[in-house]
């Protein structure tokens, strides 16, 4: 059995990258805001909801990361040059393929972008 | 114009939270003309007609390093930089550890009540339309609003927060220079917004002191004819003056009225001329003010007690 499927053929790999962008952003916002909101009633500090954030980044980071492989793999890693707009199935994956690479790319940065209140902040605002 | 000289400028900044916006605001516009000279410098490059082709090579690595790899650095150290300024403008839980006394300040349609905390070994005290702070002190602002949504911000000092009805935000300040500011109220609150605004004097910590002490202990009477009048003619049932009269709060405070810059919340200076027109028609001077006018008292009555209002000091 491969870990990795040798090819999969659906739209849903083009937006696997952005999805898990968008349920890390709740994820980090949602969980902070009840935190705060509910001021110390949670039964772990502050400390530990940041770690565990930082946890989900990395998760998150990874998740996209994997989605970005098979991207490349479906683009015949970067062996053929855009645009890829012939009618053909070939071309299709090779389209597929490269517009997965390039949501990957801004999904991780997001992904960075939206962790770095992680880094700065330590408290709750009153 | 008051609004380009220095008493409300975030341009001269007199506190750390106004230095930090500041120099926010310097890199900004150095960053930005720096990155827009580039960008036009590129544009002529592209524009000129016997500049030598690039191969797609060569571009695709200018896409890739000037379109993607540059913009994500520069806004990621830029989104670093402000997220690491925040925990300066806002106060945290671990700052409330020690519990910081606060200034109350209330936004109403269209002045400012300000309630000063018990604080060594003085009791509390309320005031209006101007605020007295120690120099190098830092201090915690709680925020509420009587009716509708007005807006905190004392520009020299720092950043402006919102005051809501029902609701009580929080802002931390320190001074870091002596000196007299303009603060104006910062949302649309109806027609006499553009003139709601209270003054903000930085002082040495031990004149300071010596205020709060004074008005404590409130005003004494003089006995005078204006004093008088401003029982008779029913001011005092909306206006408090320590010492002097009950409390009253449907007003702003009138204790040491006469050591306050302006008259109407900011909106003319302090003088026996400006008071009398101010009593006499509020709302000619201030259009949408909520006092009533008592243009129906005789002119002498106005004037006495103008001229009482003024020697409060
Ligand atoms: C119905 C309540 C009410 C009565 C009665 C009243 N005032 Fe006022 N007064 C106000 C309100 C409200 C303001 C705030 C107006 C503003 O600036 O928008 C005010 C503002 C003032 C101010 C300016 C305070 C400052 O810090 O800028 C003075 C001075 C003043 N009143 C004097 C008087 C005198 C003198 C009388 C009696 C002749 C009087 N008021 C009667 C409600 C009242
Ligand atoms: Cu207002």
């Amino acid at each position: 059995m491969r870990l990795i499927p040798k090819e999969i053929e659906s739209l849903w790999t083009l937006f696997t990258a952005p999805t898990i962008w968008a349920l890390h952003f709740l994820v980090c916002y949602i969980t902070a805001a009840i935190y705060c909101a509910k001021a110390g009633a949670a039964p772990f500090s502050f400390e530990a909801m940041r770690l565990a954030l930082g946890t989900v980044t990395v998760a998150a980071l990874a998740g996209i990361a994997l989605s970005a492989f098979l991207a490349w793999r479906q683009w015949g890693f970067g062996s053929g040059d855009p645009p890829h707009d012939e009618p053909t199935r070939k071309d299709r994956m090779l389209f597929q393929g490269f517009a997965t690479l390039l949501l990957s790319g801004l999904s991780f940065v997001a992904v960075l972008f939206v962790s770095v209140p992680l880094v700065f902040i330590g408290t709750c605002q009153p | 114009m008051s609004g380009c000289s220095g008493v409300q400028s975030a341009l001269a900044p007199a506190g750390e939270e106004a230095v930090a916006i500041y120099r926010l605001l310097l890199l900004m516009v150095v960053g930005g003309t720096l990155i827009w000279l580039a960008v036009m410098g590129l544009l002529l490059h592209a524009a000129r007609r016997r500049s030598a082709r690039w191969t797609a090579q060569e571009a695709g690595r200018l896409i890739l390093f000037g379109g993607v790899a540059f913009p994500v650095v520069v806004l990621l150290a830029l989104l670093a930089y402000a997220v690491w300024l925040m925990p300066a403008i806002r106060p945290w839980f671990a700052r409330q550890a020690t519990k910081p006394e606060m200034i109350e300040v209330t936004g109403e349609q269209f002045w400012w009540r300000i309630r000063y905390p018990a604080g060594g070994g003085m009791p509390a005290f309320e005031t209006a339309n101007e605020m007295r702070l120690p120099v190098g002190e830092r201090v915690t602002f709680s925020l509420e609003a009587a009716d509708v949504i007005h807006s905190f911000w004392i520009p020299a000092l720092g950043g402006k927060m919102d005051m809501i009805p029902g609701r009580t935000n929080t802002l931390s300040l320190l001074p870091t220079k002596t000196g007299v500011f303009r603060a104006p109220c910062a949302e649309f609150c109806g027609t006499a917004h553009a003139l709601m605004a209270f003054s903000v004097i930085v002082m040495e910590p031990a004149d300071y002191s010596a205020w709060r002490r004074a008005q404590t202990a409130g005003n004494r009477s003089g006995g005078s004819e204006g004093e008088r009048l401003f029982a008779h003619h029913g001011c005092a049932g909306c206006h408090g003056i320590r010492g002097l009269t009950p409390p009253a709060s449907l007003g702003p405070d009138l204790t040491f009225f006469g050591q306050r810059q302006t008259v109407g919340a900011g909106t003319l200076a302090n003088t026996r001329e400006n008071v009398t027109r101010f009593i006499r028609n509020p709302a000619a001077v201030k259009p949408g003010a909520k006092m009533p006018a008592f243009d129906m008292l005789p002119d002498e009555d106005i004037a006495d007690i103008a001229e009482y209002l003024v020697a409060l000091e």
